[in-house]
């Protein structure tokens, strides 16, 4: 006689943790199954978690337990060439105090204790699980998972697949289409020791107040992305996110991207005398609304990453979020299918219905272009070196006489081949995607 | 910091390798693939091309990020599963 639960949660990380913790809430009998030893073994991302306030609903002021790094006051955007950087550096006193705007995270602690959340809570978490294939009825609906372990078969009034950026259970229900190598990217990562007045000398810092560093432009080389440098307590988060398609087109390996882009003149004195503590790696999905899964089906639902719920929008660079907000949903939802009896996809569909009332659908909807945009040629590979070019033509001292702004940004357009209609039109595009 | 090889890195990984290889490679249908994505796309490295043209791949450093069956453009040539609860690549950020 197999196991049975009323939901049967798959994957401890953000999205999962959060829809058994509130699935258990709602007191329905709820299990959490996890393939690493421990939650968060497998989880990777930068990490910086923004709108901390959707954790808040669910864990009220969790800052003053959860393993949080620094809270971000600081955030610096650069524009790249080879050998220069022009940046946008906003920083504010207002984000130094409750309820924080974002925190930088180490994802194996934190999300260990999201899942002792929902453990506390009363869902029942077992580890070391691989879950391979959905059990179906002679209709074809979800009934419930199928682990790897000897007599694995668990049945569920509901599943909710959180089972990260591969999917693949979402696959397995028809939900999602196989993963495209221009909607994902791969992210590599490394940890890298520094000491705790070292950071706070060398990034400004006071206290927990911590930085996050964003480069887009040449400093990854030809491939499109982005690199990142943020601030934990004691130890820095440096990385390199790049197009699966736009990697493998130019045959440059993504640990050889890490190393240039850590030689980079801005970069590299950020990083000097660090020890590296950790290298990883992790795929992320990038495409936004584009490549969006479907969300709920005969008695699944999908949360997450595994959904395709990370907004990479070059402006915006928020997952964990996202994930929190979408499994709280998937559980709440879960939990009165589960209740009811009601567990079909019609049923299933206040989950979706919950997602276009908050944030989580309506800033995919609203920046559904931005994605794409911060992916294109002119974002990755043209206008960063224009605009590093522009500002070291306008700094530059010589002794000869100077030229005003407008010619020089003429000359550089004009070197970058760009005509002004074809600028013109970059803005348009640009403005579509964030400005209205 | 100074230059870091890949060996370096991986150095730092705690990887505890399934027996049984959860990635499997068809070196049939890589034979005449001219692309070789999968070796660019690893981030540990695991493809190596042989003068052969063939591929040998190794699964026990692996990160388990799947970019290697989504750069292949070969159906069939990357059998890509998890490894068994509890193996394969466990981080600890720090």
């Amino acid at each position: 006689m197999p196991l049975t639960y009323d939901v049967v949660v798959v994957g401890a990380g953000p999205a999962g943790s959060a829809a058994a913790l509130t699935a258990a809430r709602a007191g329905r009998r709820v299990l959490l199954l996890e393939r690493a030893e421990q939650p968060g073994g497998k989880n990777v991302s930068g990490a910086a978690f923004y709108a901390p306030q959707v954790l808040e609903a669910l864990v009220p002021e969790f800052w003053r337990h959860a393993p949080v790094e620094r809270h971000l006051t600081r955030r610096v955007i650069s524009f790249t060439s080879q050998e220069s950087a022009l940046a946008i550096d906003f920083r504010t006193a207002r984000w130094d105090r409750e309820p924080y705007n974002a925190f930088t995270l180490l994802r194996p602690r934190f999300d260990r204790w999201l899942a002792e959340r929902a453990v506390e809570t009363g869902a029942t978490l077992l580890t070391s699980t691989v879950v391979d294939d959905l059990l179906r009825d002679d209709a074809g609906r979800v009934t419930g998972v199928r682990t790897r372990r000897p007599d694995g078969d668990i049945e569920a009034g509901v599943v909710v697949a959180a089972d990260g950026v591969n999917a693949f259970l979402a696959r397995r229900a028809g939900l999602r289409g196989e993963l495209r190598p221009d909607e994902v990217s791969l992210g590599v990562k490394e940890v890298i020791a520094l000491g705790r007045d070292a950071i706070e000398e060398r990034f400004a810092l006071t206290g927990d107040e911590g930085v996050t560093y964003e480069y887009v432009g040449a400093i990854t080389g030809g491939v499109k992305g982005g690199a990142f440098l943020y601030t934990n307590r004691e130890s820095l988060s440096v990385g390199v996110i790049a197009q699966v398609a736009s990697l493998t087109a130019a045959r440059v390996p993504a640990y050889e991207l890490m190393e240039a882009f850590k030689a980079h003149p801005a970069v590299a004195p950020l990083l000097r005398g660090g020890r590296l503590v950790e290298y990883s790696a992790h795929m992320v999905p990038e495409a936004g609304l584009a490549g969006l899964s479907g969300l709920c089906g005969d008695g699944i639902l999908v949360a997450g990453d595994a959904a395709g719920l990370c907004f990479a929008t070059g402006l915006y660079l928020e997952g964990i979020n996202y994930a929190i907000a979408s499994g709280a949903a998937a559980g709440e939802t879960a939990a009165e299918a589960a209740a009811s009896g009601r567990t079909d996809a019609g049923a299933l569909r206040a989950y979706e219905r919950r997602l276009r009332r908050s944030f989580v659908l309506r800033d995919f909807r609203r920046f559904r272009r931005a994605p794409a945009f911060a992916m294109s040629e002119q974002v990755q590979h043209v206008y960063p070196g224009v605009m590093t070019a522009l500002a070291e033509r306008a700094l530059a001292s010589r002794g000869e006489p100077r030229r005003k702004l407008l010619s020089l940004a003429r000359a550089e357009l004009r070197r970058a081949g760009l005509p002004a209609w074809r600028v013109l039109r970059d803005l348009w595009e640009g403005g579509r995607a964030y400005g209205w | 910091m100074v230059r870091l090889t890949l060996a370096e890195k991986l150095a730092t990984v705690r990887f505890t390798p399934d027996p049984e290889p959860h990635i499997v490679v068809n070196g049939e249908i890589c034979r005449d693939c001219t692309l070789h994505a999968c070796v660019y796309a690893c981030p540990a490295d695991l493809f190596s091309l042989l003068s052969d043209g063939s591929i040998v791949f190794s699964h026990e450093q692996c990160f388990e990020c799947g970019t290697c069956y989504v750069a292949c453009n070969r159906e069939g040539a990357i059998t890509w599963r998890y490894p068994g609860g509890g193996l394969g690549v466990s981080f600890r950020d720090a």
